[in-house]
């Protein structure tokens, strides 16, 4: 009975959200799948593009948008607050935010409050602070909110945390695309490359892709030897600065003589 | 020309970093100061990850003292068995130093206690070092006999004697010993080699002439520095070798100029000018604890211990 009762109400939504909005899908691409990082990295750009593919024309009224994130690997972020104690400035409070990522852009076709709704945005986590995990912060500090914004503040100064609104370019409803700026300093790790299309603030459809960013070459190796023969690499980098001093020493005793 | 580097995983001006190491290579080399005191504080200034640049300074240093001590040993100015000595004291104190340093991290104050340590350390040994420095400077300026303390305190008391050929004294090995560990221990706490408190400690509690003096530290530290770049990599993979190459180059070339300003420079000038390095940095630090922060809120990626 209770089955049947929602496979109706599933109908009676389908047919209210009309015959256009449920025929209208995503076919993207990136112009590249995979970043190296290699020795003489400095960021890279990424073209992300793509179009929407109709069954029929278009019969909504309101404008088509698209929103599209790239967000880097998360990791549990610690915040803290410097205070001025016996006359001295020293962190004295601290939160924990559960899972941050490391990179989040968000690029869109216009300002988000016109393309996105907030019960969409809740439900598909696209802005940054509905994409920070931040569980029980109220536990650790009674003002825990503000160190959740000023980390958001810092991360947006150093770029790291972005929003371009308007940087989506969408041609005749049809055609989109957007270039995204990966900063010099990234985490290797997989980037996830979301795209989402709008009408009326309302998600009808999604798109996911994976950008694999890694180390390659000399880094790589440098990298693994120092995870994997910590010992090893140790005793190799102090047998580097010695010989390096060495070889200093005599290149410079040959060069007075 | 930019380069990304491989743990610190920042991208890096290629000729900022040899700059960096050739600064605090030319004044290792001419103070006999390791520079551990200078080179950490640069590198977090240009964005390196603080545990990265702990562990990576440390590496640089003991290039920068190979280097500056095969120029000092040709110009026989080791005292190998004084440094043999102090080495030993140094490597108990620094193994009591890295239990207490676990101990501060696991009470969460271990920035604090650093950098109060750096102010204190650094502004009373940067201050008598200027005043004894200017003192002499002016007495042999107004061409006063210059005595040297041959006072017999209770140090000439003690037993165990040995004889220092090249610093030409013959006292017993305790202090020496004491002194080491003192410095050890302090070095492990504040990450660093330790130089600028066992320069001034050796001229000023053991008696050494100054002409030895550098050579000796420099020689103590490659021992005490490579002990804590091998530790550092083993605890915490945090020794980046890309980075650690080019303050390398940068460091050992600074350092073969720098022997050879301090060889030309006087004793008094020479520690007048370490002692006014010193002070800089003790008041940097101090600063930085006193005055507002522009930036209140830091983040570090991890959770709270």
């Amino acid at each position: 009975m209770t089955a049947r009762i929602a496979l109706g109400l599933a109908l009676i939504a389908a047919l209210w959200a009309g015959p256009g909005a449920r025929a209208e899908t995503i076919v993207a691409g990136l112009s590249q799948n995979a970043v190296s990082i290699t020795t003489n990295f400095d960021g890279s750009e990424i073209l992300i593009y793509g179009a929407v593919k109709r069954d029929g024309p278009v019969t909504a009224n309101k404008p088509l948008e698209v929103i599209i994130t790239v967000e880097g690997p998360s990791l549990p972020m610690t915040i803290r607050r410097k205070d001025r104690r016996h006359g001295i400035w020293i962190n004295t409070a601290a939160v924990t935010v559960d899972s941050a990522p490391t990179f989040y852009a968000v690029a869109t076709t216009g300002p988000l409050t016109r393309v996105l709704k907030d019960t969409d945005n809740l439900r598909h986590r696209i802005t940054i602070p509905r994409v920070i995990r931040a569980v029980g912060l109220t536990e650790e500090a009674a003002d825990a909110a503000d160190f959740v914004l000023a980390y958001l503040r810092l991360q947006d100064e150093a770029g790291v945390y972005r929003v371009d609104q308007g940087a989506v370019e969408l041609l005749e409803e049809t055609l989109f695309r957007t270039d995204v700026e990966l900063p010099a300093n990234l985490t290797d790790g997989e980037y996830r490359v979301r795209i989402f299309l709008t009408r009326d603030g309302r998600v009808i459809d999604t798109q996911e892709r994976v950008i694999g960013v890694r180390k390659a070459g000399v880094e790589r190796f440098l990298f693994n030897l120092a995870q994997e023969q910590p010992l090893l690499s140790g005793l190799l980098s102090v047998l580097m600065a010695v010989l390096a001093g060495w070889l200093a020493s005599t290149a410079f005793r040959l060069i007075r003589s | 020309m930019q380069l990304y580097l491989p743990i610190a995983e920042v991208s890096v001006n290629a000729f900022l970093l040899l700059g960096i190491g050739g600064i605090v290579g030319f004044l290792s080399g001419m103070f006999g100061v390791g520079g551990g005191f200078l080179i950490t504080p640069l590198l977090f200034f240009i964005g390196i990850p603080p545990a990265v640049a702990v562990a990576t300074g440390a590496n640089q240093v003991v290039a920068s003292s190979v280097s500056g001590v095969l120029a000092q040993v040709r110009r026989r100015a080791v005292d190998f068995h004084m440094g043999l000595v102090l080495l030993l004291g140094g490597l108990c104190g620094s193994g009591l130093g890295i239990w207490v340093f676990a101990r501060l991290t696991a009470l969460g104050q271990v920035d604090l206690f650093v950098q109060l340590s750096y102010v204190l350390f650094l502004g009373l040994i940067g201050m008598m070092m200027f005043q004894e420095s200017l003192r002499s400077l002016l007495r042999a300026r107004g061409n006063a006999p210059v005595r040297r303390a041959r006072v017999h305190t209770w140090v000439h008391r003690l037993p165990f004697k040995m004889k220092f050929r090249a610093s030409g004294l013959y006292i017993s090995v305790l202090p020496p010993l004491m002194v080491g560990a003192l410095v050890g221990f302090l070095a492990a706490i504040m990450g660093v080699g330790g130089g600028f408190i066992m320069v001034p400690a050796m001229i000023y509690l053991l008696g050494m002439p100054t002409k030895v003096v550098v050579g000796t530290s420099l020689f103590q530290i490659i021992f005490v520095t490579a002990f804590t770049t091998v530790m550092h990599a083993v605890t915490n993979q945090t020794v980046d070798m890309l980075l650690a190459l080019l303050l390398i180059i940068g460091g050992v070339v600074g350092a073969q100029l720098g022997t050879q300003v301090g060889v030309r420079l006087k004793a008094e000038q020479l520690r007048i000018l370490l002692s006014l390095l010193v002070l800089a940095v003790a008041i940097k630090i101090a600063l930085d604890l006193l005055l507002q922060p522009a930036e209140l809120y830091s983040f570090t990626p991890g959770r709270l211990p």
